[in-house]
């Protein structure tokens, strides 16, 4: 169905093939997964399918891309739309009109379908993709998994023998993800539609693939097999594939139900093995900075108060009105440190909606909390209001006693640091040293400071590389380091591993523990399971603003069938989290 | 929901064979177990008809000064706004309209006040200090006596305007913009989709900026202010751009820009037809609006814009486009746009003819309060129209009554490979 024949592709001014002897073909009816590490050049590899490579980006396509007989080389991408429906990284990106069922019919009215045929497939369409609810609301209104079923749903409609999807669920939570994979299957399955794909997280698609193409690295040629073939060999990953590979089961299992019904001897082993203490490492109290204003307030305080000021001193004497809540308070408020998120009662509106309702979280120094829920509950509301983004409806937020929507934006980054979901929001210079150089005056720290950061989360990076050349995972590695120029006690991520691999991964997990044991705490809010399970101390559900579950991550997540880690399901009923802590177990 | 639903999961075989459902009963004649058959996106009538009576309202609110007929015709709007506004983005523009038109309104009360008032009036309210300008700014005059005629007339006026912008930010909360541009003649589509896309570009823009200056409160700058503004504007063209990129990207992926093959021959008439139909309008109109011009313009006008829509026509034929469920103009589509009409040709009526000149312009000096005349504003209630025969949008959170609420969300169907 595609055929890649010896295909390199060089873009402009790029010294080197962005891919090269890429050979390998697609049978009509597979579901095929493409994996490999960032910047292997797996979106040139779809792209060339939909021929956007090269027709649109530029850049020299040596070699032949065939789909369904048709050579893309005289083909333009329009022409191969009836054969070829691609649905790139972002959605939104994707969308021409402005309502579900418009955007359903675009691409027939496109390809000149007649009219009670497209009326025929766009309520098909509806019900495959359980849209028919949604079909007059506006895209703009739905939620991540929604607009990504949208987006597939309307590159169906024209009936496309091949499907190209780039990380079709790196966005989504696992349940969103779940629907949106559910429906790929149903597609290969009932319709034999051929589908070519690009995922990150693996633990989620590995299982669906009738095959890999695995680009091992940047300019090597493909490696292609069936799933299990390719997984043993393959730099990157799922944790079950590394538990597979830890316990050296043969055949390596892809998925939970392999894996459990071979890890039965495994669990003997780990029977009597103590669980890690997975808690914070305490830390010593002169290790927690704190900004000269807040910690000349020993005491907590209950009401919010006006911005601190550096002349107040009214928090060191005892307050002469005594509220009657203070009274009522059980535990006397903690000596000397200060918390460094504090949130009580907390209620946001945003037009109309509730997006937070009485949500109450405290933060202590050293502990990782990982907020989770579906797409909309209200996880980046919640970082919104601790950096003073977002101003409460009722209820307070306090943030290294400070309120923050009150607090200069200057002073709030010695307490606070929010990396937001898209870090290039952060960079806004040329170079990395112009992007440190601001950084350093708009924390006020010392010269060079920003740069030793990014040396040590970004080793080898130069410093007149433009931002926008750097991979996802060196962007976030950047926008890191700026952050924690003004060295925040609190440190929030949200949705840290979009896009990243297993390797960028495990280096800001590596990043993130060394940031905790040294007295920083870190809320960060992600659908990334796994990521949750190796790095939390604690896992915060958030649904509907609510907060439905906080607890230990061990309690919580094994506890809650979507947001287990691969380890805890197949290990279950015994508690292990990770592979890591497996592996040290049976050290 | 329909009634093969149960069946979809257990479908035999494919995409690309007939469909089950099109066998079971649903072949074209029957009817088709769809709520508004045929029409347009359900519960909607043409976008057309509702600019064509927003403009009728708007048009009526040009004839006349009377504050108590405008502000009839503001609540006629306003009502039928109310009633057949959805929740969809586009339709919250209403508000930004009706801002737009009481800011023009103080606006013009500002100005009465500072610059004066050609309008002479004895009553005077207060007397600013008046600014001595130099000779050659005859004429203009800042300060000086602000009269109650001038400030009435100015008030009359203004509210005139608002009135005739409200009557437009009706039509935008009404109707789709987005749709009606979909009713242009398949030549002309390729630049209605453009307009379409720079229409989003801008809501995009603004929710680019933002979230920018939002991030630069993240690095401890000051979020508000002009600097904070300029300096994200590069990054937020950025985006911009990239988005743009990737949009054109997702377009031509989906079959943007297909040509049908058509004969050489008509694509030399489509291009004489619309370069000669062009240059015809051009000069007819140069001709009807030049004093010599008289007697050759009006005809030359009217070939050119005749080859000029032949043109287009032909030129629709290189469109391979269908459209799915076009908006039709109904019987409701007619009575909507027919109420404004008539509300616009009552009240031209009525201000051309003698009586009714007065009633419809109150007297300003001598001051004199102005009564609502009846029959103009018997005219003005027509617009009401709309609010009873156009259906009622269904209200969003609660599914339409009658519907059985079954989930719709695919079973999550899961096959170890």
């Amino acid at each position: 169905m595609i055929r890649f024949e010896d295909v390199s592709v060089t873009y402009d001014e790029a010294p080197e093939p962005a891919v090269q002897h890429v050979d390998f073909e697609v049978p009509e009816g597979e579901l095929v997964l493409l994996v490999g590490p960032s910047g292997v050049g797996k979106s040139t590899v779809l792209g060339a399918v939909s021929g956007l490579v090269p027709h649109f980006t530029g850049g020299t396509l040596r070699g032949r891309v065939t789909v369904a007989g048709r050579d893309t080389r005289t083909h333009k991408p329009r022409e191969l739309a009836d054969v070829v429906g691609t649905v790139g990284q972002d959605p939104l990106a994707h969308f021409v009109t402005d309502t579900v069922e418009d955007e359903l019919a675009y691409g027939m009215e496109s390809l000149g379908l007649a009219p009670d045929v497209m009326r025929r497939r766009v309520e098909e369409t509806l019900d495959l993709l359980g849209l028919a609810e949604l079909r007059d609301r506006p895209i703009a209104t739905l939620s991540g998994g929604q607009q990504q079923r949208v987006a597939i749903g309307s590159v169906l409609t024209p009936h496309p023998r091949v499907l190209v999807l780039d990380e079709p669920t790196s966005a989504l939570d696992p349940a969103a993800a779940e629907e949106v994979l559910a429906v790929l299957q149903r597609l290969v399955h009932d319709l034999g539609t051929t589908v070519l794909m690009a995922e990150h997280r693996l633990e989620r698609v590995v299982q669906y693939a009738d095959r890999i193409v695995l680009l091992p690295s940047p300019g090597a040629a493909p490696a292609v097999g069936t799933p299990a073939e390719v997984m043993a060999y393959s730099p990157v990953y799922p944790p079950v594939v590394a538990l597979g590979r830890l316990a050296g089961w043969s055949p390596l299992p892809l998925t939970v139900r392999d894996a459990r019904r071979a890890a039965g001897e495994l669990r003997e082993r780990l029977a009597d093995r103590p669980y890690p203490a997975h808690t914070p490492t305490p830390v010593p109290a002169a290790a927690v900075e704190t900004p000269p204003a807040a910690s000349r307030r020993p005491f907590r305080r209950t009401r919010p108060s006006p911005p601190p000021t550096p002349t107040s001193d009214t928090a060191l004497e005892p307050t002469p009105t005594t509220t009657p809540r203070r009274l009522f308070r059980k535990t006397p408020p903690p000596p000397t440190t200060l918390c460094p998120a504090e949130v009580d009662a907390l209620s946001v509106r945003r037009a109309r909606v509730e997006a937070l309702r009485r949500v109450t979280l405290t933060v202590s120094p050293g502990e990782t909390v990982a907020l989770m829920g579906r797409n909309g509950a209200g996880k980046s509301t919640l970082l919104g209001a601790l950096v003073g983004l977002v101003e409460p409806a009722a209820g307070s937020v306090r943030v290294g006693g400070a309120v923050p929507h009150r607090t200069a934006p200057r002073d709030l980054v010695r307490r606070v640091g929010l990396v937001p979901q898209e870090p290039r929001d952060l960079l806004y210079a040329d170079t990395v040293a112009a992007e440190c150089a601001a950084a350093d005056a708009d924390a006020g720290a010392g010269a060079g400071s920003c740069r030793a950061l990014v040396s040590e989360l970004l080793p080898g990076i130069t410093d007149d590389t433009h931002p926008r050349d750097l991979s996802e995972g060196q962007r976030l590695a950047l926008a890191l380091a700026v952050v924690l120029t003004a060295r925040p006690p609190l440190l929030l991520l949200d949705e840290p591993t979009r896009g990243l691999d297993y390797a960028a991964k495990a280096r800001l997990v590596g990043v993130l523990r060394a940031l905790a044991a040294e007295g920083h705490a870190i809320v960060l809010a992600t659908h990334d399971v796994e990521l949750a399970a190796e790095l939390a101390h604690r896992v915060v559900i958030l649904a509907d603003g609510e907060v439905v579950a906080d607890g230990p991550t061990a309690e919580v997540v094994v506890a809650s069938p979507s947001f287990a880690p691969q380890v805890t399901k197949i290990l279950a009923p015994q508690r292990w989290l990770t592979v890591t802590q497996v592996r040290e177990a049976l050290r | 929901m329909h009634p093969s639903v149960a069946g979809m999961t257990e479908r035999p075989a494919g995409w690309a064979v007939p469909w089950p459902r099109a066998r079971g009963g649903w072949s074209r004649s029957s009817p088709r177990p769809y709520r508004f058959r045929g029409a347009g996106a359900p519960s909607t009538v043409h976008p057309g008809a509702w600019w064509v009576w927003s403009l009728g309202l708007g048009t009526a609110a040009t004839r006349t000064t009377n504050p108590l007929l405008l502000g009839l015709l503001i609540g006629v709007a306003g009502y039928v706004v109310a009633t057949h506004r959805t929740d969809a983005p586009w339709a919250r523009s209403y508000s930004a309209f009706v801002k737009l038109g009481l800011a023009v309104l103080v606006i013009r009360l500002v100005f009465a006040v500072v610059l004066g008032s050609p309008i002479p009036g004895s009553r005077v309210l207060l007397t600013l200090p008046e600014l001595p300008l130099p000779d050659w700014a005859q004429g203009v005059r800042v300060g000086g006596r602000v009269t109650v005629e001038g400030l009435v007339f100015a008030l009359y006026d203004g509210l005139r305007l608002a009135a005739l912008l409200i009557c437009v930010g009706a039509a935008n909360a009404l109707a789709n913009p987005a749709r009606l541009l979909k009713s242009l003649p398949g030549a002309l589509y390729e630049i209605g989709v453009a307009v379409v896309v720079a229409l989003t570009f801008a809501p995009n823009l603004i929710a680019d900026v933002q979230r920018l200056r939002a991030a630069r409160r993240l690095r401890g700058r000051p979020d508000r202010g002009v600097r904070g503004l300029l300096q994200v504007g590069l990054p937020v063209l950025e985006g911009a751009l990239e988005r743009s990129v990737a949009l054109a990207a997702a377009m031509e992926a989906r079959g943007y820009g297909r040509t049908a093959e058509v004969p050489a021959a008509v694509r030399r008439t489509t291009a004489a037809l619309t370069l000669g139909g062009l240059l015809g309008v051009c000069a007819g109109t140069y001709g009807l609006l030049t004093a010599a011009g008289g007697t050759y313009g009006l005809p030359v006008l009217l070939a050119g814009l005749a080859a000029a829509l032949g043109g287009l026509w032909l030129g629709g034929r290189r469109s391979l486009r269908t459209r799915y469920r076009p908006d039709v103009w109904g019987v409701r589509a007619w009575l909507v746009a027919g109420s404004g009409v008539v509300v616009a040709g009552l009240l031209i009526l009525a201000s051309v003819s003698s009586g009714g000149s007065a009633a419809l312009h109150p007297g300003v000096v001598p001051l004199v309060s102005p009564t609502l005349p009846l029959w103009p504003a018997a005219a003005v209630l027509l617009g009401l129209l709309p609010a009873f025969v156009a259906p009622s949008p269904p209200s969003p959170p609660s599914p339409p009554a009658g519907k059985p609420s079954e989930p719709v969300e695919p079973v999550a169907v899961k096959e170890p490979s």
